[in-house]
C-alpha cells in the first residue's frame, strides 16, 4: 500500500508538573505520512513546536519496538490506542483518516502521577516488584542451574506468558477502577507457577497485594478491560491465579 | 463480594420456589400452599438462622460495594476527557455499583411492602374463609373460620380469641386450642391485582427491578467465581453459560408473577 499523507487535529494534554492544573491543548498537524507510528508522528509535532519556539511534547518511549513498556498514551478513549495486542509504539498513522481529531492523554491513575504533560511516574509498579517480585538466589557460587529442576512444559509456558508483561501499565490506565490486579497477578503467576518461586509464594502474595493497595491503585471487579487492552496479552487467570495465593496465603501464613 | 453475592444468588432460588407458589396453584388452595410456605419461612428455626445470614450478608454485599466503589473512585481523581470503555468491556460489567444500588432500593421498599408488615407491623390479616351453611329454618347463614395449623377449623366468634398475632385461644379458658396461618396471600394478590389503582405502578416498579437484576448478575455470577480463584479452561464456559442462564431464568420468572397476577 502506497503511503499518504493525512492531515489531523490533536487535543493533547499539556501539564506542566506534579503540582500544576493541565488541560488539553489542540493542534494542527498536516502531511503526516499514514507509513509513520504514532510516535514519529508526536516527534514530528515536536518538531513543528520547536519551529514555532514552543514547548514541546513531553511523551515517553525507548525501544520503539513494543518491548521495553516505556510508551503508554490513552489514544481515543482507549490505551495504547485502538489496536489490540499493541504497544503505542507500534501503532501507526494508517489506523487514522484524514480529519480525523485525535485525542492524547496520559494514563489516569491516582498511583500514577503525572511527571510532565503525558510522562507518568509509574515507579508504584516497581516497589511493588520490589516488596516480593524476586526469588532470592543464594549467590556464594555454588549456585545450582535452574534446568536442573524439571518443569511441566504446561507450567512453563504459562509463567513465561505471564513474565511477557512489561509493566507498561496499561491494564491500570483502561481499567475503570484503576486497579493493577492485571500487572500484580502476572508477577505473582510468574513465579508461583515455579519450583523456585514456591518457595517464598505466601509472603511473596501478600507483600505484593499489600504494597498495591499502599499505592492506591483500585480493586478488581473482573470487567475484563485490562486482559482486553494489555499490549502482551496477559490473561485474566493470573488475577484469579493471585486470588488463589491470597486466600492461601491469608489462611496460612502467621505473619 | 463473592461469598455474599454467590450466597445471594442460592438465596434468590429459595426466594423465587417460594414465591412461585402464588401462580402454580389457584384459588383456596394456592392460598392455603402460600401461607403454609409463609409460616414455615417464619417459624422454622433453621430458615430463622438462615434468614439473618441472608440479611447479614445483603448489608454487607451493599456496604463492602459501596466501600470499594469509593476506594475506586479515588484511584481515578482525573478523568479521561475521551473514554471508549464500551470495547474492552461490557456495560454491566461497568455499572455494577450502580445496578446494585438500585436492587437495595428494590429490597428496601419490597421489604417494605411485605416484610415490615408481615413481620413488624403485623399488619397482615388472619387466614380465614367463609362458609355458608343452612340452619334450622333453612336460611343461608355465613360462618366464617380460621384456617389453622392442625387442621382444625375455629370460627370466627366471641368464643374464641386471637393472641400473639396468630395463636388462637379459647377466650372463657384461656388455652391455646389451636394456631392459625397470616393471610400473606391475600395481601400480595390484593397488592398487584388489578382493582389496586397503584398496583399497574408496583407490577412495573417490579418487573423493572428484575431487569436491573439481570443485569447485575449477568456480570456478577461469574465475577464471584473469577474473584474466589476460580478460573480454569475446563469450567470457564460453563460458568459463563450457567451465570448467564441464571441471569436470564431467575429474574424473568420472578417478573412473572405479578404480572400473572395483574391480568387476573
Amino acid at each position: 500500500m502506497a503511503a499518504k499523507s493525512i492531515n489531523i487535529t490533536l487535543k493533547i494534554w499539556r501539564q506542566k508538573n506534579a503540582n500544576t492544573k493541565g488541560a488539553l491543548e489542540t493542534y494542527s498537524l498536516n502531511e503526516v505520512s499514514t507509513d509513520s507510528s504514532f510516535l514519529e508522528m508526536l516527534d514530528q509535532l515536536n518538531e513543528q513546536l520547536i519551529n514555532e519556539r514552543k514547548e514541546p511534547i513531553a511523551f515517553d518511549h525507548d525501544c520503539r519496538e513494543g518491548i521495553c513498556g516505556m510508551c503508554s498514551l490513552y489514544i481515543n478513549g482507549r490505551a495504547h490506542g485502538p489496536e489490540t495486542g499493541t504497544t503505542t509504539c507500534q501503532l501507526h498513522m494508517r489506523m487514522f483518516s484524514d480529519g480525523d481529531t485525535i485525542y492524547v492523554e496520559p494514563w489516569r491513575s491516582r498511583a500514577f502521577p503525572i511527571v510532565k504533560d503525558l510522562v507518568v511516574d509509574r515507579s508504584a509498579f516497581d516497589r511493588i516488584q520490589q516488596a516480593g517480585g524476586f526469588v532470592s538466589v543464594n549467590t556464594s557460587g555454588n549456585t545450582m542451574d535452574a534446568n536442573s529442576l524439571p518443569i511441566p512444559k504446561d507450567d512453563a509456558d504459562k509463567a513465561f506468558e505471564a513474565a511477557a508483561c512489561i509493566g507498561c501499565g496499561a491494564c491500570v490506565a483502561s481499567c475503570k477502577n484503576g486497579s493493577a490486579m492485571l500487572f500484580v497477578g502476572a508477577k505473582v503467576s510468574q513465579y508461583a507457577l515455579l519450583p523456585q518461586g514456591k518457595v517464598e509464594a505466601r509472603d511473596r502474595v501478600l507483600n505484593m497485594v499489600r504494597q498495591m493497595d499502599e499505592e492506591g491503585f483500585g480493586n478488581c471487579t473482573n470487567t475484563g478491560a485490562c486482559e482486553v487492552e494489555c499490549p502482551k496479552g496477559i490473561s485474566l487467570e493470573n488475577i484469579a491465579r493471585m486470588n488463589r495465593e491470597f486466600l492461601k496465603a491469608g489462611l496460612s501464613s502467621e505473619k | 463480594m463473592a461469598l455474599t453475592g454467590l450466597f445471594l444468588c442460592t438465596f434468590l432460588v429459595g426466594h423465587l420456589l417460594g414465591n412461585l407458589q402464588l401462580i402454580l396453584k389457584t384459588g383456596e388452595e394456592g392460598r392455603r400452599a402460600f401461607n403454609e410456605y409463609a409460616y414455615f419461612m417464619s417459624h422454622n428455626p433453621a430458615i430463622k438462622i438462615l434468614s439473618w445470614v441472608t440479611y447479614i450478608s445483603i448489608l454487607f454485599h451493599a456496604i463492602d460495594g459501596i466501600l470499594l466503589t469509593i476506594q475506586n473512585k479515588k484511584a481515578r481523581p482525573i478523568p479521561y476527557a475521551r473514554n471508549n470503555p464500551s470495547k474492552n468491556s461490557s456495560t454491566p460489567a461497568r455499572y455494577m455499583a450502580v445496578l446494585g444500588t438500585l436492587v437495595l432500593v428494590f429490597i428496601a421498599t419490597h421489604m417494605a411492602n411485605f416484610w415490615y408488615k408481615m413481620k413488624i407491623s403485623e399488619e397482615v390479616p388472619m387466614h380465614s374463609f367463609i362458609v355458608s351453611v343452612p340452619d334450622q329454618s333453612g336460611q343461608i347463614q355465613n360462618q366464617e373460620f380460621y384456617y389453622t395449623h392442625n387442621l382444625q377449623l375455629i370460627p370466627k366468634d366471641d368464643n374464641f380469641s386471637v393472641k400473639n398475632g396468630t395463636d388462637l385461644y379459647m377466650s372463657k379458658m384461656n388455652i391455646k386450642i389451636g394456631e392459625g396461618y397470616r393471610d400473606l396471600h391475600t395481601v400480595v394478590m390484593q397488592f398487584f391485582s388489578k382493582d389496586n389503582d397503584s398496583a399497574l405502578f408496583a407490577v412495573l416498579f417490579y418487573v423493572l427491578s428484575m431487569f436491573v437484576l439481570s443485569f447485575h448478575l449477568w456480570h456478577g455470577f461469574a465475577s464471584a467465581f473469577q474473584s474466589l480463584g476460580l478460573n480454569h479452561k475446563k469450567y470457564n464456559a460453563a460458568i459463563g453459560y450457567i451465570g448467564k442462564g441464571f441471569a436470564i431464568v431467575v429474574p424473568l420468572l420472578f417478573a412473572i408473577i405479578p404480572i400473572i397476577i395483574y391480568l387476573k
